[in-house]
């Protein structure tokens, strides 16, 4: 499979009163056709204004790309001009985000929002625009579907509105589809609803996903590729199966060990972090997370570690190696 | 069963609730006249023994929460009993409740929202004690650092504004405020879901701590079955304003009965991509209905992957099925 996805250094920051935030601070990784990354972490750590950036959707001002490049089909999104992005956003790359009541529009109906697109980007005039609207309502398994076209955001659930969200997000064949915490507000039954449903979209489409959350169980299930994100560095980066069995940052660590889990016998206490992520206006000049790091040494308050390799799609940036600490 | 804090304290119970129900009038027209009841708990049996942690949990909009606040009293329910101790609080007012509710207190779920911005940490901690007129001035001080160290803040803390603090700092100073009065009872409504999640390991350590040193008693409402499985020694799951299951905390897990129980576990993602690959999950069809329209029956029958006849004429009797197992469904008459 051909990359279709270069991310290369990129760095935004948001110029506020207090100071300049560092969101971004210089990320690097590729994305092939019709996989599945997966991207990790707290919030304020750059997962959604990282992703955000790829498309150019960063409020500005006050925030700015200052740096990187985005390869995306042969051409660069940063340098694309505002006419040539929006012929991107939601016809070759789609998102779907986090609130589904937000996201929609509440004065039109759920018909309409879907036709915008189609007529926008793929030239339909409004009676095929209206016949494929239906089409994508009942593919993401929405009971009724014609009928339920002239219905508005109101009357549907939060679960069957993030599906509406889905059929838009899929109206013009996206080759990737971006979605930022998808699932976060929805209950733990409809959350399985929808992961099944893009799994299932997934392998009929064959559209890469970038899927961005902080819950390491749901992208567990879903991710071929995982990247953890710290205070805006990209602390590893790994396949998905070798993060859970061989996770190499400590901050990894961490988040595995915070977590309860249910198929496990209980352990008397979480392994918590200490700590707070730093400030993103004053970042500490060596790793970001010396002072809440349970494996740190003295080269760490000096010298933030690169993002190395340590084994197949493997890379992790620590200048401590973990397994020889726990051996 | 295997907690020693659980069987020696396996007969003492603190609270019982019986018969509970919470509707809310909706009201429509010129005066306001009342057209039907959203029935937010529609009649719950639990009790609670002393110094356990029973975990409530369910979707959202499935009562928890009014439940909670219908046992501190925060809603007057509209039907049904809760003694606490050997008081019923449905039947108090005034002086009388007050003097009990020093006894119970409740910890919120948004830190962001539950903290007055105005007051100092030392305000805001201190001011229970205020209110139930406990101490002197200067012993209400000293009180206030004492309970910062407590829940692992700096006592020189007081005088700042929640808007300096973090969200699991605020949670802590939250915790902090409920545990002044020395309570016997706490409720914890959803306390760590708007925390990150090496944060919420943080608290949860921390609740667990306080629980050991100052004997107390927890009513954990949660949506996240692990957390709940961690922090709870039983369990009940809620639908639609009922408890459908009502266990020991293993026994849910290992033996889930309410086909409902059973369809949340599975739902529930698992941080392992091997596990996973292999897991089979039940996916429910469609959403709970308004608690404003309950289906006839049983609740959970129009979404229940193995409804019988009778789940649609009548609502299953929530019944021991041996060892404490309570569940309410026809599955096992």
């Amino acid at each position: 499979m051909g990359t279709l996805l270069e991310v290369k250094d990129l760095r935004t920051q948001f110029f506020t009163q207090d100071g300049v935030v560092n969101a971004v601070n210089g990320i690097s990784y590729t994305l092939d056709e019709g996989e599945t990354l997966g991207i990790v972490g707290e919030s304020g750590c750059g997962k959604s204004v990282g992703v955000m950036s790829l498309i150019r959707l960063i409020p500005m001002p006050p925030g700015r790309v200052v740096g990187g490049e985005v390869w995306f089909e042969g051409r660069d999104l940063l340098k694309l001009d505002d006419d040539e992005i929006r012929q991107v956003r939601g016809n070759r790359i789609a998102m779907i985000f986090q609130d589904p009541m937000t996201s929609l529009n509440p004065v039109l109906t759920i018909g309409r929002q879907i036709s915008e697109a189609l007529e926008l980007h793929m030239g339909m005039d409004k009676q095929q625009a209206r016949t494929r609207s239906a089409e994508l309502l009942a593919l993401v398994g929405i009971p009724g579907a014609e009928g339920r076209l002239d219905d508005y955001p109101h009357q549907f659930s939060g679960g069957m509105r993030q599906r509406v969200m889905i059929a838009m997000g899929l109206s013009c064949n996206p080759q990737l589809l971006i979605a930022d915490e998808p699932t976060t507000a929805l209950d733990v039954t409809i959350q399985a609803q929808i992961v099944e449903l893009v799994k299932k979209l997934r392998d009929e489409i064959g559209m890469a996903i970038i899927w961005i959350t902080h819950d390491l169980g749901v992208v567990a299930g879903l991710a071929d590729r995982m990247i953890v994100m710290y205070a805006g560095f990209i602390v590893e980066e790994s396949a998905v199966k070798e993060l859970y069995v061989n996770p190499r940052h400590p901050y990894t660590l961490g988040l595995l060990g915070s977590l309860p889990r249910l198929d496990e016998e209980r352990p008397s206490r979480l392994r918590s972090i200490e700590g707070l992520p730093p400030d993103l206006i004053d970042l500490p000049p060596g790793c970001p997370f010396y002072a809440r790091c349970s494996h740190r040494i003295e080269r760490c308050l000096q010298e933030n570690p690169p993002l190395e390799t340590v084994g197949p799609h493997h890379r992790v940036a620590c200048w401590v190696d973990v397994n020889e600490v726990a051996a | 069963m295997n907690e020693p804090t659980t069987m020696s304290n396996r007969q003492d119970i603190l609270l019982r609730v019986e018969g509970l129900k919470m509707w809310f009038p909706i009201t429509s027209g010129l005066f306001q006249r009342t057209v039907g009841h959203i029935k937010a708990v529609d009649g719950v049996d639990f009790h609670v023994f002393h110094g356990e942690t029973l975990g409530l949990v369910g979707e959202s909009g499935c009562g928890k929460s009014t439940t909670g606040r219908a046992i501190l009293q925060l809603n007057r329910p509209t039907e049904g009993h809760i003694y606490f101790g050997d008081v019923d609080l449905t039947t108090m007012k005034g002086d009388d409740l007050r003097k009990q509710r020093r006894r119970m207190q409740m910890i919120f779920q948004d830190p962001y929202a539950s903290l007055n911005p105005r007051m100092t940490v030392g305000a805001i901690v201190g001011e229970p004690l205020e209110v139930h007129g406990i101490g002197s001035k200067q012993e209400n001080r000293e009180r206030v650092q004492e309970l910062l160290r407590i829940v692992g803040l700096n006592p020189y803390f007081v005088n700042r504004y929640p808007h300096e603090f973090s969200g699991g700092q605020r949670q802590r100073i939250g915790v902090a405020r409920a545990l002044a009065v020395n309570p016997e009872f706490i409720v914890l409504d959803e306390p760590i879901s708007a925390l990150d999640v090496s944060i919420q390991a943080q608290v949860i350590n921390l609740l667990e701590d306080l629980q050991s040193e100052f004997g107390l008693t927890y009513l954990f409402i949660a949506h996240d079955l692990s957390v709940v499985r961690h922090i709870s020694d039983r369990i009940a799951v809620m639908y639609l304003g009922k408890i459908v299951e009502l266990t020991d905390r293993n026994e849910l897990y290992a033996h889930p009965l309410h086909p409902y129980t059973v369809a949340l576990l599975s739902a529930v993602p698992i941080p392992d991509p091997v596990i996973e690959e292999k897991r089979r999950r039940i996916i429910l069809e469609g959403d709970v209905p308004s608690p404003a329209n309950p289906p006839k029956g049983c609740n959970f029958s129009t979404r229940c992957p193995r409804v019988m006849d009778i789940c649609r004429e009548k609502d299953p009797e929530f019944k021991d099925h041996g060892n404490g197992h309570f569940v309410a469904c026809y599955l096992y008459d």
